[in-house]
């Protein structure tokens, strides 16, 4: 089941097509820094970005910091509200449940496929943020500079880039939790999609909020950026278990509330 | 085959099915008739787990459905309101998809056998074509081989030659017919009477989600024990059959009696032509009529 699910999410080409769009931003940052050598300052603009210019090596991070705000939970969010409420829509939704495809067992395949193409998509973008990195800035293979300022070796680095990769997926998991949820509520994915989006919005909305302070730190967006935090002197733990702890409760509580509703519900489209 | 008993499903203040008790015996070609908005394919679809019984219980092949789904699923074949694909697809990958998407389909026969049912519903030369490419009838074609993908012992078709032309229709009806003989059950929900006429050995009426008659076709079109007459000269039959003449209609006499060798000697021998003789039986369509009510996709203003 969890094969079939991979098979028609990566034999899409709109899944490739999300993909390369993701994509596209990175790139355009990195030949547009190198192009007019304008770095922002220090403490301005994306994480990392500030660094890239004297060390490539951190362009991988860049990268994701870039699309993290926007891009990547918009490609999440159309993936995972396509996946039940897009079979509901086609029809293909009561061939699956009566061939038998059994809903829980569907249920998992779907979360499995949105979960492989969450890592897929970070991959992705930090590997091609890593060969932009290596080929337009100067590389620093051997070391990289942590952002309170002490040296790291290239193995503290690699080490602490993919562990910032988990992190990011799991913020991802998240948003695909919200938009697997909305999916099996409605029929239409578009209507899932943006239910999630929306769930997105009014939470970076609500942390800029002074008034909202009291509930901030329960916001799905609020920890998102903590990733930053990994690549401080020594690894400032405080915010990224907090959002660990966050996501994990927010994908636990969804994903009961999806089996519940898809276990139970007419199939009437 | 299938069994239902006092079947009710209710969306909100609408009971869309009201008590039905099913009966499908093994061997049968059953026809569920009725209105649009009658509630078939709630029926079917409670039949086939997607939609949950608020009441009622469902024995399909045997075991109570939805709890022996995963079981019993594997052994039908369904075509429910029409087919759905992958449009991106092929029509290959797409039943190779579904084959692998849930038990009872082991990958080794796959190929094998999504080309002989291929060859079945006659798609066997439609190559790698996305689904999207296809025309309607190639896509029902493709439904239903999805249904007949495992070698199911029942197929539960909800109007499947919808989108067909004539030829087409015929040459499904061919492939049921052949796939009965080998020994499928087949229950063909359907408000086409023509299509249900030729087909069926069962039939089955629903009307506002109650089943308002369940019997053999043969039984239900039996004769009446009337002959219809057919003669230029009505009013002379009449007169000869004195009293026995129920109703005229034109040419059309209808003389009661069940031995139509008896009324035409009586006619013949009383110098009267008769062009065409034969037992008055009830059509289909005039027995649903007379079982069922209005239509229910009319929506008369209250008064």
């Amino acid at each position: 089941m969890i094969v079939v699910e991979l098979r028609k999410l990566f034999r899409r080409p709109r899944t490739w097509a999300t993909i390369g769009v993701l994509n596209a931003l990175p790139v355009l940052v990195a030949v547009l820094l190198v192009v007019t050598d304008l770095a922002p300052r220090p403490g301005e603009g994306p994480p990392f970005l500030s660094a890239v210019l004297s060390n490539g090596a951190l362009y991988p991070l860049a990268a994701l910091a870039i699309v993290l705000p926007l891009f990547l939970p918009i490609a999440v969010a159309v993936v995972a509200g396509d996946s039940v409420a897009g079979e509901a829509q086609a029809g293909t939704l009561r061939y699956l449940l009566a061939r038998p495809a059994g809903r829980t067992r569907l249920l998992v395949a779907k979360l499995v496929a949105v979960l492989v193409f969450v890592l897929v998509t970070v991959l992705v973008v930090a590997g091609v943020g890593y060969v932009l990195g290596a080929t337009l800035f100067d590389a620093q293979p051997a070391a990289g500079t942590s952002v309170s300022g002490t040296s790291l070796s290239s193995q503290e680095l690699s080490v602490r880039t993919l562990l910032a990769i988990g992190y990011v997926a799991v913020s991802m998991l998240g948003v695909a939790a919200f938009a697997l949820f909305f999916s099996t509520l409605t029929d239409s994915p578009l209507g899932a999609t943006m239910g999630a989006l929306a769930v997105l919005v009014a939470s970076s909305l609500l942390f800029t909020l002074d008034a909202a302070s009291p509930i901030a730190p329960y916001l799905p967006t609020r920890y998102w950026l903590a990733f930053v935090d990994f690549f401080r002197d020594p690894i400032h733990w405080r915010d990224i278990t907090r959002g660990l702890a966050l996501q994990g409760v927010y994908v636990g509580v969804l994903l009961a509330a999806a089996w519940a509703n898809f276990t139970t519900k007419d199939v009437t489209s | 085959m299938i069994t239902t008993r006092r079947l009710v499903k209710q969306f909100g203040r609408l009971r869309a099915v009201d008590g039905i008790d099913l009966d499908v015996r093994a061997g049968d070609i059953y026809g569920f008739l009725g209105a649009n908005g009658s509630g078939k394919t709630t029926t079917v679809r409670m039949l086939l787990g997607l939609v949950l019984p608020t009441s009622g219980e469902i024995e399909l092949l045997g075991s109570r459905m939805p709890r022996a789904g995963r079981r019993v699923l594997p052994r039908v074949g369904a075509l429910i309101e029409g087919p759905a694909h992958y449009g991106h697809l092929s029509g290959r990958e797409n039943l190779a998809l579904l084959d692998a998407a849930g038990p009872g389909g082991s990958w080794r026969t796959r190929r094998a056998r999504i080309g002989e049912v291929l060859e079945q519903v006659g798609l066997a030369g439609v190559g790698r074509r996305p689904v999207k490419a296809y025309s309607l009838g190639m896509r029902q074609r493709l439904g239903l081989a999805g249904a007949l993908l495992r070698r199911p012992e029942l197929l539960v078709l909800d109007e499947p030659t919808n989108g067909l032309d004539p030829q087409g229709i015929t040459e499904v009806r061919e492939l049921l017919l052949d796939l009965h003989r080998e020994g499928t059950t087949v229950f063909l929900s359907s408000h086409l009477l023509a299509e249900v006429e030729q087909l069926c050995s069962r039939v089955g009426v629903l009307d506002r989600g109650r089943l308002v008659l369940q019997d053999e076709l043969a039984a239900l079109t039996a004769p009446t024990g009337s002959t219809v007459v057919h003669t230029p000269t009505p009013d002379r039959v009449r007169a000869v059959l004195d009293g026995r003449v129920t109703a005229t209609d034109g040419e059309r006499v209808v003389v009661r009696g069940a031995d139509p060798a008896e009324v035409n000697a009586r006619l013949v021998g009383a110098g009267i032509a008769v062009t065409a003789l034969s037992l008055e039986r009830p059509t289909l369509e005039q027995v649903v009529l007379a079982a069922a009510g209005t239509s229910t996709d009319r929506v008369e203003a209250p008064r």
